[in-house]
């Protein structure tokens, strides 16, 4: 389940992998059918024998009246104790967002992670841009979506190998679902991967999956103030494809405006203006593209 | 939340704890967390395990800034921070995005 939302609560199917199957969507079971499998370890562990006193007088309001559970008899007349933690909560996707870091870097592979609202042209322009790519740089593809293997099949009209994976509830992809996807996807002769996360501005801006580039897309019928609108999202973009610019006179589009929001949300990001339908700007990102995989290439191996 | 339910978890049974009384989270205001989701999250994930009761504090870290040319922090309650002095936009963020299981009271 995700920090920030909230989605994917217990009793969901866990995300699925697949390059076939379009699973239909999930019917929600909000809540009340967990199956947790019991992180209960009261008592299992440590044997450090302790000599509090028994019965002291309990401060705390929670008298847990659960008689006959299964904890050791002695839980509850143990101290109450604070523990200092001090651990990033999404530690775990971090470690293994490092790993797919370590993977990607150790067979050379220049990896964008894509994030937008739903309906900015992710697909259409990962598609434009697999095409544009060839023969210099070749692309493997790894496309999350709630359901359905709509956007894989038309991703894999560019000619990449494409893995569909199919989050259920979950709006966002993490580094175990990409790490296990990866596995399926023939990446021998490829040089590129191109993550197309979960249409969603807001929970994916916190999960690394181990790309190289953040790549943000905001499409010229969206607004000019939609960097304003999710902050977190657009700081945290290496790049920012504005997308659809040949509808940009069609929908008064404000350049200026546009540019100004996204300077002073995301002033380190590269920006580059883009219609895959008419090819405009496609080149200037090739290019980049080109760039950035030399770049990879001479670093080397991690470690 | 269900990380930080996992991770809270996990320390407690670490630290030789049966019970959660008290998680304590620091969340940063730039890092997308909103507060009540995590609270309707725990109340969701929490029934059936050691932190079933727990009561779940969350402690907001505001955003600071590092402005390059004026070679200073400064906070910010804006989201889209300028610096005070140069007003310029700043693209150094130090703090602020935090998702941080702080502390526990266990017993």
């Amino acid at each position: 389940m995700c920090n920030d939302c909230g989605c994917g609560l217990p009793g969901e199917k866990p995300a699925g992998v697949g390059a076939h199957h379009s699973e239909p969507a999930h019917e929600h079971g909000h809540g009340h059918e967990h199956e947790h499998d019991h992180e209960h370890g009261p008592g299992h562990h440590h044997g450090h024998d302790h000599s509090h006193p028994h019965r002291h007088p309990h401060t705390h309001a929670e008298a847990h009246a659960e008689p006959g559970h299964d904890a050791a008899p002695p839980a509850e007349n143990e101290a109450r104790r604070t523990v200092e933690v001090r651990r990033a909560i999404l530690e775990k996707n971090e470690r293994l967002a490092e790993r797919n870091r370590g993977f990607f870097r150790a067979r050379g592979l220049l990896v964008l992670n894509f994030l937008s609202s739903p309906g900015s042209g992710k697909t259409t322009f990962i598609r434009e841009s697999v095409r544009r790519l060839e023969p210099d740089l070749k692309a493997g593809v790894i496309v999350g979506d709630l359901a359905t293997d709509n956007d894989a099949r038309r991703l894999r009209e560019s000619g990449a190998p494409v893995v569909q994976v199919t989050t259920g509830t979950v709006c966002h992809l993490e580094a175990e679902m990409v790490g296990r996807a990866v596995q399926q996807l023939d990446l021998r002769d490829r040089n590129v991967l191109i993550i197309e996360n979960v249409g969603n501005l807001v929970c994916p801006a916190s999960y690394d999956l181990g790309e190289d580039l953040r790549v943000v897309l905001l499409s010229v019928t969206e607004g000019e103030d939609k960097p304003l609108k999710y902050p977190p999202m657009f700081q945290s973009a290496d790049v920012v494809i504005i997308s659809k610019i040949d509808l940009a006179a069609a929908c008064g589009y404000d350049r200026a405006a546009a540019l100004a929001n996204l300077r002073r949300v995301s002033p380190r990001a590269r920006i580059f203006e883009t219609s895959a339908r008419t090819g405009e700007g496609m080149d200037a990102w090739r290019e980049f593209l080109c760039e950035q995989q030399r770049a990879r290439r001479t670093l080397g191996p991690l470690g | 939340m269900q990380s930080a339910l996992g991770l809270a978890l996990k320390q407690t049974r670490e630290a030789g704890g049966g019970r959660v009384h008290v998680i304590r989270l620091r969340i940063g205001v730039l890092s997308g967390v909103v507060p009540d989701a995590l609270e309707f999250a725990f109340g969701a994930l929490a029934p059936g395990t050691p932190a079933e009761g727990a009561r779940l504090v969350i402690e907001s870290v505001p955003a600071r800034f590092w402005c390059e040319a004026c070679a200073r922090e400064f906070q910010s309650e804006d989201l889209l921070a300028e610096c005070p002095d140069c007003h310029r936009a700043s693209g150094e963020l130090r703090a602020g995005r935090e998702m941080e299981l702080a502390s526990l009271e266990i017993d």
